[in-house]
């Protein structure tokens, strides 16, 4: 199957290995992965800023790099909601195109490979950070405010991985704080928000915290490192794709 | 002051604001519990969405259905076109009667047209009777929660309040002595009031009459016991049919408070013998948000709240930071549209992450309308001049990946050799509280360049 | 141009194209719906007895009240006493009633919520102005939900009515609940099942 990588800005610039891990599990999983080299960043964080209007260039380089491709998975549920939601302009066949064959990694993996079992091992205490735009934009897993069924595609995979033991949080879907932009201009907010979530983790005494978008993850560990913790972040492409 | 900075403020008191969001996110768990023993909790809220859609796209032959109606029954009705045109007609009705006292019970409306203010300009005094409304009105505060109206204040505050107010003993806290002791001070106001004003949650259109919802019963001590009653409501607070009270007010209470129905749920059709009964009937630019395609979905709002205590923001920087009689989510879409330029900030006091639309009874699509109202902020220019001029960079940045390529790699460069350019408390703010992310030699894409690139 | 004028025309300008209304279509168990009943109400602070004799109202509240306050009576109850006529009293006179004694046309199970016209209450302020509330229910007059009930009812037959749910409370000092704000202190309710 071939499908084409999309890698998130900050995870291109900031943590590599993130995407290392997800080309890696997507090979070893079967996947002809290709990388269109020319891609920046799917522009949300200039529509987020209220900008949608001026990311017109950075749309149509986007569009560029992946219109020929039947699959196109990032690691990122943020960032894929954005280009199905938003990406410009709708009525162009190509948009539209992309928009219908865009996956983030867990739900590519369980929904379209159909993956039962990992060759993966992980045998640490983790707590799983449920990130917003993945599960309420792309119904990653189920939602706390909704009465329906329970289920959670990142968590079936998670199951696989020989040794994990997963954290039961108290709060199951609380936002990071993260939010783009919001991270520094409303900042005494965000840190709060982000110092809760962490402490949930804390309380159930996990050793790593994961999950799907290495943005709210990044905003996690800026606060785990500025209290000299010794719990780390890590993506959940990253421990799919261990085996230490 | 803009939202970001009040809630920079109420975040310095971290106790407190821990405090103020465990309190809160209690009041999302009830309701969580109670939407759960309602088997047709989701079927419901479709139902109230699409009953709310169908009487905004038929809103003029209701309303005029409505005043026909109530006025049929005996109630006078009275049409405002803004805030200063609804308190005008509360005056004039005050002062046809010569009254000077008059007790109100829970109008968010009433607070948006700042009524209170307006009438005590005029030598009248006004009376909240709702035990939170009375509370913060002793403290010259405004509510910072639509149903909770003190649910910013300890026990101490009030027990504080009530000793320079009401006579308590100083240092009493037990919210049921505090509350006998409102009993008895409002009862006397209830007994002696000439007038009593409410709000309406729901109107009829089918039948001209108003329900009111109350779980203390004040809006009833006032209504029943004052020789004139007058009712304020927006144009959005119709319904079609009776019938549709059923979805409502199953919803309503559970939503705002976990709640199955609230002690009173009040239908009003005619004036008491011998009693005035007028009803207000308000635009204050709710036209105008129905002409918003984007936003007019806002006007199905029913007040519950529900959006205010999932949302992680509200609960983390209080209502006071959203400088609006309606804070929250639901405040910071209906706002804007009052007011572009002092409301600028709200729909970015979010991080979008969607609680809020999950909850809301009527299915409100609150997330996206607050980022479609980003993109109107921005193109109206209420964003600042430097932030559009760093918008434009970075879309030439990313549309060139060239361009991308070196700009990254040189941030990171500089990140490298001179760690201290980040480390800031005063320039960056995400240092204030944050480590920086590392800054890598290798990009990914340098990675897969050398490793993985197909020549 | 009125404002009436200026609102209803801006309105028929600005409205979306028109949306039709849903079926209201709302199937429900009736099983246990006297057990619900009762067991939500007491939930919410209602206090709850069965009986078949409507002697046995007056004699109970005046077990649990004395007969040293005033107790207004609206039920015709079986020891031959008519319900008292308030009708043409000011509101202001009912301030010192204690107990009130009235009649319930309905009760909803998922919400232990009682409907009472007007009709059934002398003057509308009774049932908020007293200290305690009394309402008498027919046990099979219990419908399950909301939607049944105002199947049931005709909300505008009267010039008011009101869905009661237990006795008046606040939880507005710091989310404590109390018992007991501005409307009555307590709700009895009796269970008439003849």
């Amino acid at each position: 199957m071939k499908v084409a990588l999309f890698i998130p800005c900050y995870v291109d610039q900031f943590y590599s290995q993130v995407g290392i891990s997800t080309l890696e599990l997507l090979e070893r999983l079967g996947c002809d992965v290709d990388f269109p080299i020319r891609q920046t960043c799917c522009g949300q964080p200039m529509a987020n800023a209220g900008f949608a209007a001026s990311s017109k260039a950075c749309d149509a380089n986007f569009t560029e790099n992946f219109k020929e491709f039947d699959y196109i998975v990032c690691p990122s549920g943020s960032c894929v909601l954005h280009i199905k939601e938003h990406l410009q302009p709708a009525s162009d066949p190509a948009v539209a195109r992309i928009r219908s064959n865009i996956y983030e990694l867990t739900e590519f993996l369980v929904d379209i490979l159909k993956v039962e079992n990992l060759d993966a091992s992980f045998s640490h205490k983790v707590g799983f950070h449920v990130s917003c735009h993945g599960q309420r934009g792309l119904h990653l897993s189920s939602m706390s405010e909704l009465m329906a069924p329970t289920f959670s595609k990142p968590a079936k995979l998670l199951g696989m991985v020989k040794g994990l033991e997963l954290a039961t949080l108290t709060r199951k879907d609380e936002c990071c704080g993260f939010g783009g932009t919001f991270c520094v201009t409303e900042e005494a907010v965000s840190v709060r928000m982000g110092q809760d979530r962490i402490d949930d983790h804390l309380d159930k005494g996990v050793e790593y915290i994961t999950g799907g978008d290495m943005s709210c993850l990044m905003h996690l560990e800026g606060i785990l490192k500025r209290q000299k913790s010794e719990v780390k972040v890590v993506h959940i492409a990253e421990i799919l794709n261990s085996r230490n | 002051m803009d939202h970001a900075h009040a809630s920079t403020i109420f975040n310095k008191d971290k106790a407190r604001t821990g405090w103020h969001d465990e309190t809160l996110w209690m009041v999302r768990e009830k309701r969580d519990k109670a939407a759960r023993l309602v088997p047709d909790w989701e079927k419901l809220r479709e139902a109230a969405s699409q009953i709310k859609s169908h009487t905004l796209s038929n809103l003029d032959e209701y309303l005029l259905e409505f005043e026909a109606k109530a006025e049929k029954n005996g109630i006078i009705v009275h049409w405002a076109a803004d805030a200063l045109e609804h308190n005008e007609i509360i005056l004039s009705i005050i002062r046809a009667n010569n009254i000077s006292k008059v007790v109100k019970s829970k109008s968010m409306l009433t607070e948006e047209c700042h009524m209170n203010e307006y009438l005590a300009s005029k030598g009248i005094e006004v009376i909240d009777t709702d035990l939170g409304e009375r509370i913060v009105q002793f403290r010259k505060e405004h509510p910072s929660h639509i149903v909770m109206p003190a649910i910013h204040l300890k026990r101490e505050d009030v027990g504080e309040t009530f000793h320079k107010h009401l006579g308590t003993e100083k240092g009493a806290t037990d919210p049921q002595y505090l509350t006998e002791a409102a009993r008895q001070h409002l009862r006397d106001k209830f007994i002696s009031s000439e007038l009593a004003m409410t709000g309406v949650n729901f109107a009829i259109a089918e039948t001209g009459g108003f329900v009111v919802c109350t779980n203390e019963g004040n809006a009833d001590m006032g209504a029943h016991l004052a020789n004139v009653h007058i009712a304020s409501m927006g144009i959005e607070k119709i319904i079609p049919k009776a019938e549709h009270l059923g979805v409502f007010l199953r919803l309503l209470a559970r939503s705002a408070t976990g709640q199955p129905i609230t002690t009173y749920s009040s239908h009003f059709h005619k004036p008491r013998t011998k009693q005035q009964m007028h009803i207000v009937i308000v635009d204050n630019g709710r036209t105008v948000q129905l002409g918003r395609p984007d936003f007019r979905n806002s006007l199905k709002c029913i007040r519950c709240a529900a959006c205010f205590n999932t949302c992680p923001v509200y609960r983390r920087s209080g209502g006071h930071s959203y400088h609006n009689a309606v804070a929250g989510p639901i405040g910071s879409i209906l706002a804007p549209n009052l007011n572009m330029r002092e409301n600028a900030d709200l729909p970015f006091a979010s991080t979008l992450c969607g609680s809020c639309t999950n909850v809301c009874p009527v299915k409100i699509d609150l997330h996206d309308q607050l980022w479609k109202w980003r993109q109107v902020l921005i193109k109206e220019g209420y964003g600042s001049i430097s932030k559009k001029a760093g918008m434009n960079v970075m879309n030439t940045i990313l549309s060139n990946p060239g361009i991308y390529n070196f700009m990254g790699k040189i941030g990171r460069g500089m990140l490298r050799a001179m760690p201290w350019i980040a480390k800031s408390k005063s320039l960056n703010p995400w240092y204030k509280q944050r480590e920086m992310p590392n800054a890598p030699a290798q990009s990914f894409k340098t990675w897969y360049a050398t490793n993985r690139k197909k020549s | 141009m009125s404002s009436r004028d200026k609102i209803v025309s801006a309105v028929k300008g600005n409205k979306p194209a028109l949306i039709p209304l849903p079926l209201m279509d709302w199937q429900v168990s009736t099983e246990n719906t006297t057990d619900t009943f009762i067991k939500t109400l007491e939930g919410i602070g209602g206090t709850l007895y069965t009986i078949a004799d409507l002697q046995q109202v007056m004699h109970k509240v005046l077990e649990i009240h004395g007969n040293e306050k005033r107790i207004v009576n609206q039920v015709r109850l079986s020891d031959g006493k008519n319900p008292e006529e308030i009708k043409s009293e000011s509101s202001i006179s009912l301030e010192n009633v204690e107990v009130a004694i009235i009649e319930g046309q309905l009760g909803v199970a998922e919400n232990g919520a009682i409907w009472v016209p007007e009709h059934a209450m002398g003057h509308r302020a009774l049932p908020f102005i007293c200290q305690h509330l009394v309402i008498v229910l027919p046990i099979k007059n219990i419908v399950p939900t909301m939607h049944q009930a105002y199947g049931s009812i005709n909300v505008s037959s009267n010039g008011f009515g009101v869905f009661i749910a237990g006795p008046s409370k606040t939880a507005d000092i710091e989310q404590s609940l109390v018992i007991g704000a501005h409307g009555a202190r307590s709700l009895v309710v009796f269970l008439v099942d003849k």
